[in-house]
């Protein structure tokens, strides 16, 4: 059977197609992730060292920070932010960076919420997420 | 849900300019927050001139470019360099200049160049139940709570977003039945002796903060008359360890005459009993390095200091000249008023150096040390160093502070339980 879901668009933007990247724990951007890279540099986050950059990145919850926005603006600027975001919760600070990424003119991933329950059902698959909410492993065998 | 725009903003979020990408960024915003519709706004306190990458300076620069200014009266948080005082940022280029790029757009952007933490000292007071959109952790929590005005967090983009569409998300603390204390927190338990000591505020904000979290709460017991300067310590101390927005004081606070008015006349959830056991351990969470036989720099001033604070470090001097390079970090406004009275010179000649539009945990000022130690009587800053400027940090009054500094080893008095 096809693992497909179909979330809210929470901010829309480019559909995206990479690796799913589910984190196990909430994350902060600010201090948590390096803007230039995009590898999680939180060293008590236990995927310390993973990279967000072109992955489906699905994020349980956040821990908030004013400057997750700039965090996640810097990101998409620098062609390393996640290919989709994929949300348990509206963080509206950090989804901002997308919101600000589009008044500036740099096309920002979709970003979309979506029941953490669901997120195991992708972990390590390849994934695409369509504009409408829409995702889908794409390499399923079944 | 959808927001509800006014004609006008409808009209004016459709528009090509700065103004209207201002607009579109408050609506989306109040989308993502769940507001229903956008309120006026009379000040705000932009946090954003802090450089922390190339995309905000080009964000701002975007707003000068398409003709964006201010609707409000807008005061500026710290940049990341230090323009008016004495010291030394070590920030190389490019970051540098992108840094001074950032703090001449928002200037271009009609805010004003305060350059500080302390907006509220600065002479920013709006008005009790004014709806104002703020930035900076302890700066909300004081126009919130000591002036009863109505702020939010907002944070960077959002901040300078809502100054220059006049508006901002109607939801949070800018509607009253948000306001109403929903944990009481008890220190009357606490000794006359402890709230005499100038560690009292900043010691029960950093544990308040920790209980709390980010709840509305008031306290109730409080003895003694604590000045702004304490309840600036204690608001940015809660602010660091929760994320407090908002805090009562009966008796002491506008939206607390009475616990019963502070409450909303509703039962609180939660009643805490603060111990001087708390308190202690409190304390203790500040150092990091308490068992320090050395210290490499002492640093006051988050918030920014005072004209009042400096008068207090100037007597606990006393004329002696420092061991340890003590860093003082304020606002430009007090500066020239030192200058006026020929302190600054004085100060700086017994070892202090001023530190002027920035502070010493947002940008690299103390020396590279590895392991270093840093003294401080702020729970902001022995909350943010350790991550920050890769300092340990000792915990002391200003008093022992001032004796450390002056002796060249940590000197830490009795704590008052």
């Amino acid at each position: 059977m096809t693992v497909q879901a179909k979330g809210e668009v929470l901010v829309p933007g480019a559909p995206g197609q990479g690796p799913a990247l589910v984190l196990q724990a909430p994350i902060s951007f600010w201090g948590g992730v390096d803007p230039r890279d995009g590898r999680i540099i939180d060293v008590r986050h236990p995927q310390h060292g993973a990279v967000v950059a072109a992955k489906v990145l699905f994020v349980p919850a956040t821990i908030g920070s004013s400057s997750a926005s700039s965090v996640l603006l810097e990101l998409v600027r620098a062609g390393v932010a996640p290919a989709a975001l994929i949300i348990g919760e509206a963080d509206a600070i950090l989804l901002l960076g997308l919101v600000v990424a589009r008044e500036m003119g740099w096309e920002p991933p979709v970003a979309v919420r979506l029941d953490p329950e669901q997120f195991s059902a992708f972990s390590d698959r390849i994934v695409t997420v369509a504009n409408d909410g829409t995702l889908q492993v794409l390499d399923d065998q079944s | 849900m959808n927001v509800m725009l006014a004609d006008d903003e409808r009209a004016l979020a459709a528009g090509r300019d700065g103004k209207a990408m201002a607009m579109r960024i408050v609506a989306e915003s109040a989308r993502l927050l769940g507001a229903r519709r956008l309120l006026p706004i009379t000040s705000a306190h932009i946090d954003g001139g802090l450089y922390h990458g190339d995309s905000g300076t080009l964000f701002a620069e975007k707003l000068v470019t398409e003709g964006a200014r201010v609707a409000v009266r807008a005061t500026l948080n710290v940049g990341a360099l230090d323009l008016a005082g004495g010291c030394t940022v070590r920030l190389a280029e490019p970051q540098r200049g992108m840094a001074q790029r950032m703090m001449r757009a928002y200037v271009a952007l009609g805010c004003e160049p305060s350059w500080t933490c302390a907006p509220y000292q600065a002479g920013h007071r709006p008005a009790r139940g004014e709806d104002v959109a703020w930035g900076e952790s302890n700066a909300v929590v004081f126009c919130n709570s000591v002036l009863g005005a109505r702020t939010n967090r907002y944070g960077d983009f959002l901040d300078i977003a809502c100054a220059v569409a006049g508006r901002a998300p109607d939801c949070g603390l800018h509607r009253a039945e948000n306001r109403r204390a929903r944990v009481v927190v008890d220190v009357s338990g606490l000794s006359d002796r402890f709230f005499a000591d100038d560690t009292a505020w900043p010691v029960l904000g950093s544990l308040y903060g920790r209980l709390v979290g980010n709840a509305v709460g008031v306290l109730t017991g409080v003895r003694g008359a604590p000045d702004e300067d304490a309840l600036k310590a204690f608001g940015a101390a809660a602010a660091s360890s929760g994320a407090v927005g908002l805090f009562h004081i009966v008796g002491l606070t506008p939206e607390a005459p009475d616990l019963a008015t502070a409450t909303g006349g509703l039962e609180p959830e939660t009643r805490i009993v603060v111990t001087a056991a708390m308190v202690a351990d409190s304390r203790r969470r500040l150092s990091t390095a308490a068992r320090a036989d050395r210290i490499d720099a002492v640093a006051i001033g988050s918030p920014h200091l005072s004209l009042a604070e400096f008068d207090r470090l100037e007597s606990l001097i006393a004329g002696r000249r420092l061991q340890v390079p003590l860093f003082a970090c304020t606002a430009r406004h007090v500066l020239e008023a030192l200058g006026d009275q020929r302190r600054r010179t004085s100060l700086e000649e017994a070892g202090v150096t001023i530190v002027a539009d920035t502070c010493v945990v947002v940008t690299p000022i103390l020396a590279d040390i590895k392991g270093g130690v840093l003294m401080t009587n702020s729970g902001k800053f022995a909350h943010y160093a350790p991550g920050n400027t890769g300092y340990a940090t000792l915990y002391g009054s200003l008093a022992d502070c001032v004796e450390s500094a002056v002796s060249g080893r940590p000197v830490l008095s009795e704590p008052q339980g």
